[in-house]
C-alpha cells in the first residue's frame, strides 16, 4: 500500500517515452509481467499516420525500394552492420510484429499484413508508399490500387490537410480510374474548416451521422469500385463503422493517411494506452525525468515530473525510448547533440556543418538523422569508453543511432523490434 | 515585341526605374529572369537609412541616405514603418569613434539625440547592460516586396509590360546601337525578340553577366550578406552598433520578427548565394555583445544578398552621380542606347531611378519631368499580403473568422491567398508556391512551409488550377528553397521543427521518393 502523500514508486522497469517505441516496450513489459512505469509525454503516436512501416528503401541514395521487407533488412543488416536491425536480427523482429499485431487484433484494431512482401497505400500527397502493415480499414485502398480499378475519393469541405483532388491528378498517370469528390461534411455547413480528422471521427461514432455521410458520399459513387475518404472512420470502432458504410455505399471502402494529428495514429495510442492500464503499468503522465540517482545496488532513482519532481520513482531498469528532437530525447545547441535524461554519448557527425544538407531532399539523407544512442548487442547504451554505461538501462527506437527512419521507412519497425529486444535484455540481466 | 525602353532586372532599381519612365509616359518592358526582387533588393534588412551609419566615410550618401529617405517616409507611407533608430556602443568598443558621432552627425545635417544609457535601455529593454553609448536617429524600415511590388503595379497601370522568368541572352547590335535583345522563357522554353529603342541593364549583381552580353566587360566583384530572421520581434527601433561596419551589428524589426546581420564575404561565383553556418554563428556572436538576447533566441532562417562592388578600372566611364551608386551610359563602349545602373542602397533607389531615367529620356527626346519626387506611390492590392501581422489583424479583428486558415502561423485563410493568387495572374506571373511567398507571408512563419506548403498546394488543386504532379514538383521546389535558408539556423527549436517536416513529407508522404 503506497500513500499518496508519499509519491515513492517502486518498479522493476521504467519506460521514458510515448511514443510507437515506448508504447510497445511497456506492451512488452507488461506481457512479461514486469512491474512497469512509463513516463512521457503525449507523443510520437498521435503524430504516426496509422501504416507500420517495417523496411521500404535502401540504399536510400539509389531510392531503391523493396518489395520483399525482408530482403530489404538482409541488404541493409549487410551494407550497415551497425543498423539497430542488426542486433535484433529477423527472427526478433519477426516475433515482435506476430505479438504486437496479434494483441491489436484481438484490441480491434486489425492489421493487415502480407508476410513476406510490402502493401502499396496512397499518401495524402498523393504518392504511393510501400509499407508492412495498414490497418484493416485501408486494405480495400491497397487492393483498389493493386488492381487500378474505378475509385471515388471523397474529401471534405473544411479539412483542409486532405484534397482528393490532388491525389487524383498526381496519381492519374498511374490510376486513370480515379476520381475525386469534395462534399461537406453533414452538419457541418456552417463552420469553415475542420481542424483534424479526429472531429469527423468522433461525429461517426453516432449512427445518424453515418446515415447522413452515406446520404451524402452515394451519389457520387457512380461506377466506382470502391471510395476512400481521410482515416475518419470512427475512434474505438473503426472495423464496424467501415463495414456499415461499405454494406450501405454497395462497394468497398477505405481510409486514407493523413496528416497529423491522424487518427490512426490517436487509435493506436488509444489501443496501446487501455491496454496497458488493464495489465497494470502505471502512467506518470505528461512528466520527463528531471534528476536521476543511483543507489549502491544498482537501482535508479528517478525525479519525475513536468517542471518540478512530483514524484520518485525506484526501479531495477530503464528503457530509454524518448525519441529524437521532436520528442525532445535529443536536443541540439549550435555546436553539439545531446542527449537529454542521461547525457549519454552521442553519435554525431563533427560540428553543425555535418548535420543536415543543403538540398532538404538529397538522396543521402540528412547526417542528422542517423546520429543517436549507440549500444552494445542488448541495447545498452555505450559510455565514451564503449562500455555499457549502465548495466540495466536500455534504449529503443529512434534515438538510436545508425539509421534513417524517415528515408528507409523502417520507422514502425525499428520502434518495435528494438523495444521488443531491449525488453527481452531486460529480462535476461534480471535473471 | 517593340519597346520604347527595355529593363533587364526586376528588383529596387528595375521596377522603380520602370515606374518612373512610365510616369513620363514612356513605355517598358521589364524583363526578369526570376520574380520581382528575386536578387540583393529581396535579400536586405530592409532598412530605410537615416544616414546616419555614413556620417564617418561618405557625407554625401549621408545626405542623399536623408533627403530619400524623407521622401519616401512621405510618399510610400504604406511601405514603411517609422520605428526610429539607435545607434549603441558597449564596452570595448572605440570611445574615440564613439565620441565624434554626433558632432559628425549635426555636421552632415543628421538629427542625432544623445540617450542616458538609462533610458536607452529603458526604451530598449533587449540592449546589453554593458552599454556605454546611446544615440537616437530617424531609421526607419522598408518592406522592400511591397515597395517594389507597388513601383511595378502602378508602371503595369501605365502600361509597362512585366515579363517574369524571362532571361536576356544575347543582344544583336547594329552600328552604335543594340538593335534587339533574346529573352528566353526560363519556364516554358519559349524566346522572345525585344526591339528598345533604349536598353537599361539594372540586373544588380549580375550586371556584369548581362553587359557581357552586349560585348562589354564591367569588373564587378561580389560581397556576399548573410542575415538572419528571428522568430519574435526584439526591439521596437532599429539598433545600430556604433562602430566601424562590421559583422552583425544591425538589428532591425521587420513587423512580427527581428533581422540580423549581415556579413561580409568576397564570393567569386553567383551559382549558389547560400547563407553560411559560419557566417550565422559569427553574426549570432557579434550580435549578441549588444543583444545578449541574440544568444539565446530562435531563429527561423537565414538569407544572403549579394552586393556588387563595381570596380573603376577596366575602361568603364565612370560617370557616377555620386559616389552612392555608378551610372554607366557606356558611350566609351560605342553603344549609344545602352546603360547599366547596377543598384546600391534600397534607401536611395528612387534617386538611382530617377537619374537613370533622366539619361534614358535624354537619350529619347522626352523631356517630361521626374514625378516620383512629388506623385504618393499607390497603395493597391498587389502588396497587400506582404504585411507582417496583416493576417491575424484581418482574420480576427476584421472578423474574417468564417475562412479557414491555410497558413496558420501567419494566419492567412482562403481569401487571401485567392487575393494573391490573382495579383500574379495580375503580374503575368507564373504560379507557384515561390510566387505566393513573395507577395505573402506563405511560408515565413515558424514552420517555415510545414503545414501552409501542403495545404496551400491542396487548396490550388482543389480549384483547379494544378494538375498532374505539378503540385508535388512546385512543393517540391518551394520546400528545398526555404530548407536552404533554414539549414544554418538548425539547432534548438527550429531543429525540431525541420525533423517534424522531414517526419511528414519523407516519412510518412514519400515526397523524397
Amino acid at each position: 500500500m503506497v500513500m499518496p502523500t508519499l509519491k515513492i514508486i517502486e518498479c522493476q522497469l521504467a519506460i521514458i517515452g510515448r511514443g510507437m517505441a515506448g508504447m510497445a516496450s511497456a506492451f512488452f513489459a507488461a506481457n512479461r509481467g514486469i512491474s512497469t512505469v512509463q513516463i512521457g509525454i503525449t507523443g510520437g503516436t498521435i503524430f504516426a499516420s496509422g501504416l507500420l512501416d517495417l523496411m521500404g528503401v535502401h540504399p536510400i541514395e539509389k531510392k531503391l525500394p523493396w518489395r520483399d521487407p525482408w530482403a530489404g533488412i538482409d541488404a541493409l543488416i549487410r551494407d550497415i552492420p551497425n543498423h539497430p536491425y542488426s542486433r535484433v536480427k529477423k527472427k526478433g523482429i519477426q516475433a515482435a510484429f506476430d505479438e504486437i499485431l496479434s494483441f491489436l487484433k484481438e484490441a480491434g484494431l486489425p492489421y493487415y499484413r502480407r508476410k513476406d512482401r510490402n502493401v502499396e497505400m496512397i499518401t495524402p500527397l498523393g504518392k504511393v508508399k510501400r509499407t508492412y502493415c495498414v490497418p484493416q480499414t485501408m486494405l480495400s485502398g491497397v487492393r483498389a490500387l493493386e488492381e487500378k480499378r474505378p475509385c471515388l475519393l471523397v474529401g471534405f469541405r473544411g479539412l483542409n490537410d486532405f484534397s482528393a483532388r490532388q491525389i487524383a491528378a498526381t496519381l492519374q498517370d498511374k490510376w486513370p480510374n480515379l476520381r475525386a469528390a469534395r462534399i461537406s461534411f453533414p452538419d457541418t455547413d456552417h463552420v469553415s474548416e475542420i481542424f483534424t480528422g479526429e472531429i469527423i471521427a468522433q461525429a461517426l461514432e453516432l449512427s445518424e451521422n453515418r446515415k447522413k455521410l452515406i446520404q451524402a458520399v452515394s451519389p457520387h459513387v457512380k461506377d466506382s469500385q470502391a471510395v476512400g475518404m481521410p482515416a475518419i472512420f470512427g475512434m474505438h470502432r473503426s472495423q464496424e463503422i467501415a463495414a456499415e458504410l461499405e454494406d450501405k455505399i454497395g462497394v468497398p471502402v477505405f481510409e486514407i493517411p493523413t496528416m497529423p494529428i491522424s487518427v490512426p495514429g490517436l487509435r493506436l495510442n488509444d489501443t496501446f494506452a487501455r491496454y496497458l492500464s488493464l495489465k497494470g503499468v502505471r502512467l506518470l503522465p505528461q512528466s520527463r525525468v528531471l534528476e536521476v540517482g543511483r543507489e549502491s545496488n544498482g537501482s535508479f532513482v528517478l525525479g519525475v515530473g513536468n517542471k518540478t519532481i512530483d514524484y520518485t520513482l525506484r526501479t531495477k531498469g530503464i528503457i530509454l525510448a524518448s525519441g529524437r528532437f521532436w520528442s525532445r530525447g535529443l536536443y541540439a545547441d549550435r555546436n553539439r547533440i545531446r542527449e537529454s535524461v542521461f547525457d549519454l554519448p552521442v553519435y554525431q557527425p563533427r560540428d553543425r556543418n555535418g548535420w543536415h544538407r543543403e538540398n532538404f531532399l538529397d538522396s543521402r539523407g540528412h547526417p542528422v538523422n542517423r546520429a543517436g544512442v549507440e549500444t552494445d548487442d542488448s541495447f545498452r547504451p555505450l559510455d565514451s569508453s564503449g562500455r555499457p554505461a549502465f548495466e540495466t538501462l536500455f534504449a529503443a527506437g529512434s534515438i538510436l543511432s545508425h539509421q534513417d527512419w524517415m528515408r528507409m521507412k523502417c520507422g514502425s519497425g525499428l520502434a518495435i523490434s528494438t523495444a521488443y529486444a531491449a525488453v527481452n535484455s531486460f529480462l535476461r540481466s534480471n535473471g | 515585341m517593340e519597346t520604347q525602353v527595355l529593363i533587364i532586372g526586376g528588383g529596387a532599381t528595375g521596377t522603380g526605374l520602370a515606374r518612373d519612365l512610365a510616369l513620363r509616359g514612356v513605355q517598358c518592358i521589364v524583363a526578369e529572369k526570376g520574380d520581382i526582387n528575386a536578387g540583393a533588393s529581396g535579400a536586405n534588412h530592409g532598412l530605410l537609412h537615416s544616414g546616419a551609419r555614413y556620417v564617418y566615410t561618405d557625407p554625401a550618401v549621408t545626405k542623399e541616405c536623408r533627403e530619400e529617405s524623407e521622401f519616401l517616409k512621405t510618399l510610400a507611407p504604406h511601405c514603411i514603418e517609422n520605428t526610429g533608430g539607435l545607434f549603441v556602443a558597449v564596452e570595448g568598443d572605440d570611445e574615440k569613434y564613439v565620441a565624434d558621432f554626433p558632432h559628425l552627425c549635426s555636421r552632415c545635417g543628421i538629427p542625432v539625440r544623445t540617450l542616458d544609457i538609462k533610458d536607452a535601455r529603458e526604451l530598449e529593454p533587449a540592449l546589453s547592460k554593458n552599454l556605454i553609448a546611446a544615440y537616437a536617429v530617424d531609421d526607419a524600415t522598408i518592406d522592400p516586396f511591397k515597395l517594389s511590388l507597388e513601383n511595378i503595379s502602378q508602371a503595369q497601370q501605365l502600361g509597362t509590360t512585366l515579363l517574369c522568368y524571362n532571361k536576356i541572352v544575347g543582344f544583336k547590335k547594329s552600328g552604335n546601337r543594340i538593335k534587339s535583345a533574346y529573352l528566353l522563357n526560363t519556364k516554358t522554353g519559349e524566346e522572345i525578340i525585344v526591339e528598345a529603342g533604349q536598353v537599361v541593364n539594372a540586373a544588380g549583381v549580375w550586371v556584369g553577366e548581362v553587359a557581357a552580353l552586349a560585348g562589354i566587360s564591367i569588373g564587378t566583384l561580389y560581397s556576399k550578406g548573410s542575415l538572419l530572421v528571428t522568430d519574435n520581434r526584439l526591439t521596437k527601433l532599429v539598433i545600430n552598433r556604433l562602430r566601424r561596419p562590421a559583422d552583425g551589428d544591425i538589428l532591425v524589426p521587420g513587423g512580427t520578427v527581428s533581422i540580423l546581420g549581415t556579413t561580409s564575404v568576397r564570393i567569386k561565383s553567383l551559382d549558389k548565394i547560400l547563407p553560411s553556418i559560419e557566417e550565422v554563428d559569427l553574426i549570432v556572436n557579434e550580435g549578441a555583445a549588444m543583444i545578449p538576447v541574440l544568444e539565446a533566441t530562435r531563429y527561423i532562417r537565414a538569407y544572403a544578398g549579394v552586393r556588387p562592388l563595381i570596380s573603376s578600372q577596366g575602361g568603364i566611364d565612370d560617370r557616377s552621380v555620386s559616389r552612392n551608386f555608378v551610372l554607366l551610359d557606356h558611350i566609351q563602349n560605342g553603344l549609344e542606347n545602352f546603360a547599366t545602373i547596377p543598384g546600391g542602397k534600397l534607401t536611395t533607389y528612387r534617386f538611382m531611378a530617377e537619374k537613370t531615367a533622366d539619361l534614358v529620356c535624354q537619350r529619347l527626346g522626352v523631356s517630361s519631368p521626374c514625378l516620383t519626387r512629388t506623385e504618393p506611390l499607390p497603395c493597391t492590392q498587389a502588396s497587400k499580403w506582404t504585411e507582417p501581422g496583416l493576417g491575424p489583424r484581418w482574420w480576427f479583428k476584421e472578423k474574417h473568422t468564417n475562412e479557414s486558415l491555410l497558413c496558420e502561423c501567419e494566419m492567412l485563410s482562403t481569401s487571401v491567398i485567392d487575393s494573391v493568387i490573382k495579383s500574379i495572374q495580375k503580374q503575368n506571373g507564373t504560379l507557384s508556391l515561390k510566387a505566393i511567398g513573395l507577395r505573402s507571408r506563405v511560408g515565413k512563419g515558424p514552420c517555415q512551409g510545414t503545414s501552409c506548403g501542403e495545404r496551400v498546394i491542396g487548396y490550388m488543386y482543389e480549384q483547379g488550377l494544378l494538375d498532374s504532379e505539378q503540385g508535388l514538383t512546385d512543393l517540391r521546389d518551394f520546400l528545398c528553397e526555404r530548407w536552404m535558408g533554414e539549414r544554418p539556423v538548425l539547432w534548438a527549436e527550429q531543429l525540431i521543427q525541420a525533423e517534424l517536416k522531414e517526419a511528414l513529407y519523407c516519412g510518412l508522404s514519400n515526397l523524397d521518393l
